[in-house]
């Protein structure tokens, strides 16, 4: 099972810059490494890492074999009201994993 | 008759020649940028690509692009892109951003297969294109160990 981890604040003042930060255990296997029998073993990487605030994306992600192991994330969003963060990371082997969080903006 | 050291150093050379051919090259990490590019013009712009010279590890190496951007409506950056010279694709990541990010820093983690050169790419909403390149050593090449 995937295993995703959210860092973000709980609580935001009105229009403050945020930063959210966001990893995922996958193995994101690049598909170019021989294995233990010689055979190349198979591409299995998250092409794409999305974040929605209230229903609307904010940040958009499309990886490459390039990014390492266990996918990190850091990026900055602006609190403009209350709501819940929605992340979603999608990629081979039909992977998706969604995950939520809840900002309250005071 | 025996082989001289010549002829064999060639023919050695020769042997190595597909290895180095399944990589990426530097010509193909520009065809990537022209791609996003579309050919236009790319300018020193404030773009700071932070990731150390010097690196222990390739299989997980700490990146981090920040723009100076006022990030309003009308001006802001719309897209990051990494690219590199010696893994065995180009490209690394494509970021969108838009005005809700307020800030245009993205901070990943990337395998590098080689000492190379890393590039990155900012697209903002005015048509420019601005760049920032860094280069990195690297000791311990990833994607090479085997697996259990």
């Amino acid at each position: 099972m995937a295993n995703a981890l959210i860092h973000a604040p709980k609580t935001a003042k009105r229009g403050e810059v945020i930063e959210i930060k966001a990893l995922i255990l996958h193995p994101m296997e690049t598909g170019f490494r021989p294995g233990t029998n010689g055979r190349i073993i198979p591409r299995n990487i998250i092409e794409r890492f999305s974040a929605d605030w209230n229903g609307e994306e904010v940040f958009a992600l499309k990886m490459s074999p390039a990014i390492a192991a266990n996918p990190f994330v850091s990026f900055f969003v602006v609190a403009d009201r209350s709501g819940t963060v929605k992340f979603r990371w999608s990629g081979d082997n039909d992977f998706l994993v969604e995950e939520q969080v809840a900002i309250a903006v005071e | 008759m025996t082989t001289s050291r010549r002829c064999f150093l060639a023919g050695a050379a020769v042997a190595l020649l597909p290895i180095t051919s399944a990589r990426a090259t530097p010509a193909d990490m520009e065809a990537a940028i022209r791609e996003v590019t579309g050919g236009a013009t790319l300018r020193e712009g404030p773009v700071a690509l932070d990731i150390p010279p010097l690196v222990e590890n390739g299989n997980t190496v700490p990146l981090t692009v920040s723009v100076k951007s006022p990030m309003t409506a009308e001006d802001h950056v719309k897209a990051i892109h990494v690219f590199n010279e010696k893994n065995p694709q180009p490209h690394v990541f494509n970021a969108t951003l838009g005005p809700r990010n307020g800030k245009a820093v993205v901070s990943t983690r990337i395998k590098l297969a080689d000492t190379q050169q890393i590039a990155a790419v900012v697209e903002t909403s005015r048509g420019e294109f601005w760049t920032a390149r860094a280069e990195v050593i690297v000791t311990i090449a990833a994607c090479l160990e085997e697996v259990n």
